[in-house]
């Protein structure tokens, strides 16, 4: 694994990734890809972004070592990369942050985002208002009802929401949306794309922007434990969480990568958003990757407890990661994840997003097979207070 | 000689230009997409582009998704469509049928299988929106194996060298979209295609038509003047959806009659 170079020139990682868009779109992609070049070697660009995620998002995140919730499942220890400590409350404001400057760079004074449950939506409207941006956040006007508070924090961020009606009204229906807004308005519009996902460069462009994560844990898991883990364990919906984390232990030796997926119902069900679990390769939103569609070609409905993994598609870098073998994806359904939630709310403090609570389920399902000696380390994504109200109707609870 | 080929000619020997109305396979059901393809011919039509639907019409406005939207509802698929084409080819074995649509429908059919299936239904050309020309390559190639002509779409941000990329792997004709957006967008600058279609026609030999954005008989004559075909996708779906099942053929066959009207204003 030691030659891991990938995306090619042309985004492609091995036969998943490219740039599948309408000609259209092309000539943005590549003002982008330009841009995000001439960034890249430009130091200036580097100390900026470090600067803000130093002094606006709180980094580095600490790592800590859920000691109790390790003894009670009596095997290896798990620790947990704090994410849900950033402003904003999860990872996705890394990227939204590195996006958000390159439209700077480029001249652009309106950026435009995706999102499902809102976590990218509320982190690309606190980025807009940070540089003084015009925003404008599709989301699927099924999740614009089930997320209300999520709609009310952009607002006030000075972001417009605008509730997508086309589709299955939801996550894949507002990056619709938001590539048409794109395609149409190219001349002083940047899109934040939320995910490793999309057409070239942005899977690539996501994880570099998130690989602070990684980065950062390569340094702390010496100090933390006197060594790097056993097993990286993390969240994959459209996978940019776990692509930061994944990216910087790709050619560390006998580190584990293990990505997890939401199932659900649980993936025999049907009901499930477990793409790489039970999808095939395909064609959406630009890329191609593993998708959930029927047996004609249609993308089909997901289900997830958690909004932020209810995607039918997964970054293209997952899928080839997937084939190459170099990761492990495993499914863990609803039932499993609230588990998880709640365990860790009663034993470490600590309220997980609904998201993390599934990776955290598959370091539960793990730990007690492993010796007590061995290291688990989970991206802890986010947390978990805009999950409040699903976890309470779960339990019966009315606010 | 591919029936685009045959139609370009044909057309270009009579000095006119061609029309080429597009509507959506299945819309509003299966029943009628039969009649409406007959209709587009006695109407004027050169070539039919029938669209394939999908679930996520990355590249279309409005309208066009919910036709994608309608005609998913009621069962419509790619094995279906291509069933359409062979009904059609029963009565009309001369007006060219190009599918339009987006990969991921061919890509789970199997793209050679897809590719000798719509030889063997009787189409002539594909335009696969979301595929570019560099990730075009085996969908040429698997098109032209059959006889069929790619045909690739060309914006107004489509640098030299791109055009030039596009003129290497298409065939029949090139599709100009006029303007930055979706289909069904507002506000064509005919003036500003008009400063666009010389570097097009410098890169390649191939019919340009021109869409996105025209909605009536006054700017199909414009485009018509400047460009080798015009193309009307929107509008025609619009009157579909205005229509009941009863008058949506005479509504549509009334439409694209005034627009061909408006085609033939500009000869040659």
């Amino acid at each position: 694994m030691n030659q891991y170079n990938f995306p090619d020139a042309k985004g492609h990682f091995g036969p998943y990734g490219g740039v599948f868009v309408a000609e259209t779109l092309f000539g943005a992609l590549d003002e982008l890809k330009a841009a995000y070049a001439a960034a890249q070697v430009d130091p200036a660009f580097r100390a900026e972004y470090e600067y803000e995620l130093k002094h606006f998002v709180g980094r580095p995140s600490p790592i800590y070592h859920a000691k109790r919730w390790s003894d009670l499942l009596g095997g290896a220890q798990i620790y947990l990369k704090r994410e849900d400590l950033n402003h904003t409350g999860a990872h996705k404001v890394n990227n939204c942050i590195g996006q958000a400057m390159l439209a700077k760079r480029m001249g652009k004074p309106r950026v435009i985002a995706e999102t499902g449950a809102g976590q990218h939506g509320v982190a690309t409207a606190t980025v807009a208002a940070r540089y003084g941006m015009e925003c404008v956040v599709y989301m699927g006007s099924e999740d614009v009802k089930r997320q209300a508070a999520n709609v009310y924090r952009m607002k006030l961020l000075g972001a417009t929401v605008v509730p997508v009606e086309s589709g299955s009204k939801t996550l894949k229906d507002a990056l619709n949306e938001a590539m048409r807004d794109w395609v149409t308005n190219i001349h002083n519009t940047f899109y934040i794309i939320g995910t490793v996902a999309g057409p070239h460069p942005y899977p690539m462009l996501v994880r570099d922007f998130q690989k602070i994560i990684g980065e950062e844990c390569l340094t702390q898991m010496p100090e933390m434990a006197g060594r790097q883990p056993d097993a990286v364990i993390a969240a994959v919906g459209g996978g940019s969480n776990a692509m930061g984390i994944f990216y910087p232990y790709i050619n560390v030796e006998g580190v584990r990568l293990i990505g997890v997926e939401a199932a659900g119902d649980g993936v025999e069900s049907g009901r499930h958003a477990a793409s790489l679990t039970a999808g095939v390769p395909g064609v959406l939103h630009g890329n191609r990757t593993y998708l959930l569609q029927d047996e004609d070609g249609q993308i089909i409905e997901t289900h997830s407890i958690s909004a932020g993994l209810d995607y039918p598609g997964v970054g293209p870098e997952h899928a080839w990661l997937k084939d190459l073998g170099r990761a492990e994806y495993v499914p863990i359904n609803d039932a499993e994840a609230l588990e998880a939630f709640h365990n860790l709310c009663r034993l470490e403090g600590i309220i997980p997003a609904l998201e993390s609570s599934h990776a955290l389920a598959y370091a539960a399902k793990l730990a007690p097979t492993l010796p007590k000696d061995k290291i688990l380390l989970v991206n802890l994504s986010g947390r978990g207070d805009k999950d409040m109200h699903t976890v309470a109707e779960k339990s019966g609870i009315v606010f | 000689m591919s029936r685009i080929k045959s139609a370009f000619d044909r057309l270009n020997g009579e000095g006119r230009k061609a029309l080429i109305p597009f509507i959506t396979a299945g819309d509003p059901d299966a029943a009628l997409t039969l009649p409406l393809m007959h209709t587009l011919v006695e109407a004027g039509a050169d070539v039919i582009e029938l669209g394939v639907p999908f679930s996520d019409p990355m590249a279309d406005g409005p309208t066009i998704q919910r036709a994608s939207e309608r005609a998913l509802a009621k069962g419509m698929t790619l094995r279906k469509v291509l069933q359409l084409v062979v009904d059609f080819r029963k009565t009309d074995v001369k007006t060219p049928v190009v599918l339009m649509g987006y990969a991921n429908p061919i890509e789970a059919m199997g793209l050679e299988k897809f590719a000798a299936a719509a030889a063997q239904a009787g189409v002539d050309g594909v335009l696969v929106v979301d595929y570019p020309p560099e990730e075009a390559v085996a969908f040429g190639a698997a098109i032209k194996a059959q006889g069929m002509d790619p045909i690739f779409l060309l914006a107004p941000t489509s640098t030299a060298a791109r055009i030039e990329q596009v003129a290497g792997i298409a065939s029949g004709y090139v599709y100009y979209v006029s303007l930055a957006g979706v289909t069904g967008s507002g506000a064509l600058n005919v003036q500003a295609v008009a400063e666009r279609l010389p570097l097009i026609r410098e890169k390649t030999g191939l019919p340009v038509g021109v869409g996105f954005g025209i909605r009536d008989a006054s700017t199909a004559a414009r485009i018509a003047g400047i460009a080798d075909a015009v193309v009307v996708g929107s509008r025609i779906i619009e009157e579909i959806e205005k229509s009941t099942t009863e008058t949506a053929c005479a509504n549509v066959k009334a439409l694209v009659a005034d627009i061909r009207r408006g085609v033939d204003e500009v000869k040659q």
